[in-house]
């Protein structure tokens, strides 16, 4: 059995809009936090693993050791859509996990302000002048608009339409008034990029983006980074008790995809591979879902929030819509989901999502969240999924240093 | 009648216009892209199969925003056709949440979506209520 990997520090940038500063300046002011955090330096490291979904060729790792230090190290340039954040941290833990290194240090950073609509483009060209078949669908036009869509919101609310046809009880409002609950949560987090209080009527109200998700129901484009340093259970030991105590204990760390099932390749199937990530992440952790203190899952519309409290196992099969009206995804329930604010209103900087969130964790878990602390909260879990599809879950412990 | 040409390959155009999937001849999965193998058996022996005509309508969106040129708002959504998923948008509909539900029944429709310069007229499809 490898070693016990811990978070040694971490940090997260405000997100939001940082037209003065460029990608590197955001990974190195995560990265170099995170580093501070955990009272170590680069030259302690023994991997960078970086993660950039946007400018995935641009060699983020090694524009960032040329700002913040250059020792040699191997550097894992990764990309894995939404995921590519926690696929960092992941890649991070399982070289500690191999024997090669006792300190790595993992980074998200993306620079997406005004980058409007993801996912459009799914054809195979833009139409043209002359009909030729082309790509994998012999098409001989734009096929998104024209067969169904394949862009991220479009998406995501058949996601949750579908869950509503599967089991009943949603409705816009159902869906709107967990945006309500993100928006609402937000205005704790200094760090959200949208931290204002919504009213049920202003989100249902708002544009809409594809129903049943309007635009505050959508996460927002922005700017951000986060990063984090790991260390293997042994140098723990060897560190001082204050670094003890903030460690926080990576208790389970699980990459999945999705298994081929009947529809997964016309309307993506992001049930499986989370349900599939989170049984492996309770068994490597020996909890349950009734264990978790809070939970940040993968908000990236107010629709997909919905079906991953059913994914993750926080209430019975089928019964996503009960657990919400029951009031216990709300910072003073039962299971607490997105006391960040969520992706909806704390930002979606896609490589950097999964890092902040295991950030939110560990800021309750180490009990310094001030004032949106989730008192004695001593295991959470954070979730994130990209579209391809690529699912990440950690769960996290408290020390107990 | 001027030549026409499907949007896409598994369209299949003439006097009973349908949609044909890849088969896989070991497990029954279906496809509706050029395979390389089986995602799921990992066979690579397919058949060409019929899909139904008619289906129920599983899941769907109506898109108000989208890339440019791309007209809306549309109706898009998941048809179950006799237990074969199919993407395609609701059409022959008013595209608001009044209108259009899970689990009504709609049919296959084709229709052109335009001629390109040699003359060709595209034929593209979807799927309007049935009744
Ligand atoms: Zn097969």
């Amino acid at each position: 059995m490898a070693e016990d990997v811990w978070i040694l520090g971490i940090t997260m940038t405000k997100f939001g809009k940082h037209p003065d500063k460029d990608m590197v300046d955001l990974a190195a002011e995560a990265a170099r936090g995170a580093l501070s955090d955990a009272g170590v330096t680069m030259k302690d490291m023994g991997i960078l693993a970086a993660g950039n979904l946007m400018n995935a060729s641009a060699g983020i790792g090694q524009q960032l050791q040329k700002q913040i230090g250059q020792t040699g190290i191997p550097v894992y340039n990764v990309a894995n859509a939404c995921a590519t954040g926690a696929t960092a941290l992941r890649t991070a833990v399982m070289a500690i996990k191999a024997g090669e290194c006792d300190y790595g240090l993992a980074v998200g950073v993306e620079k997406l302000s005004g980058a409007g609509l993801l996912g459009a483009g799914g054809g195979s060209r833009s139409s043209g002048t002359h009909y030729e078949p082309s790509g994998r669908y012999g098409a001989v036009a734009t096929t998104d608009g024209r067969i169904g869509t394949t862009t991220m919101p479009g998406t995501f609310a058949q996601i949750g339409m579908e869950y509503g046809h599967k089991y009943g009880g949603t409705s816009f409002e159902l869906f709107a008034k967990i945006s309500e609950k993100n928006h609402a949560h937000s205005t704790l987090n200094p760090l959200a990029a949208y931290t204002k209080k919504m009213s049920l009527e202003q989100i249902m109200g708002d544009v809409m983006i594809a129903y049943p998700n309007t635009r505050p129901m959508c996460s927002a484009n922005c700017d951000g980074a986060a990063a984090a340093v790991v260390v293997s259970d042994s140098k723990l030991k060897t560190l001082s008790l204050e670094q003890r105590k903030r460690a926080v204990k990576i208790a389970a760390s699980v990459l999945t995809t999705d298994p081929w099932q009947e529809a997964c390749q016309i309307l993506p199937d992001v049930n499986t591979l989370t349900r599939n990530a989170a049984r492996q992440a309770y068994e490597q952790a020996g909890v349950g879902p009734e264990d978790l203190d809070l939970v940040e899952l993968h908000d990236c519309f107010a629709t997909a929030e919905l079906v991953h409290y059913d994914n993750l196992m926080l209430c019975e099969e089928g019964g996503a819509v009960d657990f919400f009206n029951s009031g216990a995804p709300w910072r003073d329930g039962k299971t607490p989901v997105n006391v960040s604010g969520g992706l909806e209103s704390k930002g979606h900087p896609i490589a950097a999502t999964g890092i902040a969130n295991i950030w939110e964790v560990c800021h309750h878990l180490r009990g310094e969240a001030g004032d949106r602390q989730i008192q004695g909260a001593k295991v959470g879990l954070a979730h994130v999924i990209g579209l391809g599809s690529a699912c990440g879950v950690h769960i996290l412990e408290k020390s107990a240093a | 009648m001027a030549e026409q040409v499907p949007l896409v390959e598994y369209l299949v155009l003439g006097d009973d216009p349908h949609l044909t999937a890849q088969e896989c001849t070991g497990c029954g999965a279906r496809f509706f892209d050029r395979r390389n193998a089986c995602a799921s058996c990992e066979g690579d022996q397919f058949k060409k199969v019929r899909i139904a005509n008619e289906g129920v309508l599983r899941a769907f969106t109506i898109v108000s925003m989208a890339a440019p040129g791309v007209p809306v708002p549309f109706v898009a959504g998941v048809i179950d056709c006799d237990g074969t998923s199919v993407r395609g948008n609701v059409v022959n509909v008013e595209p608001s949440p009044d209108n259009v539900s899970t689990g009504m029944k709609v049919r296959l429709t084709t229709f052109p979506i335009g001629t390109d310069d040699d003359g060709v007229e595209g034929i593209g499809f979807g799927f309007e209520p049935v009744g």
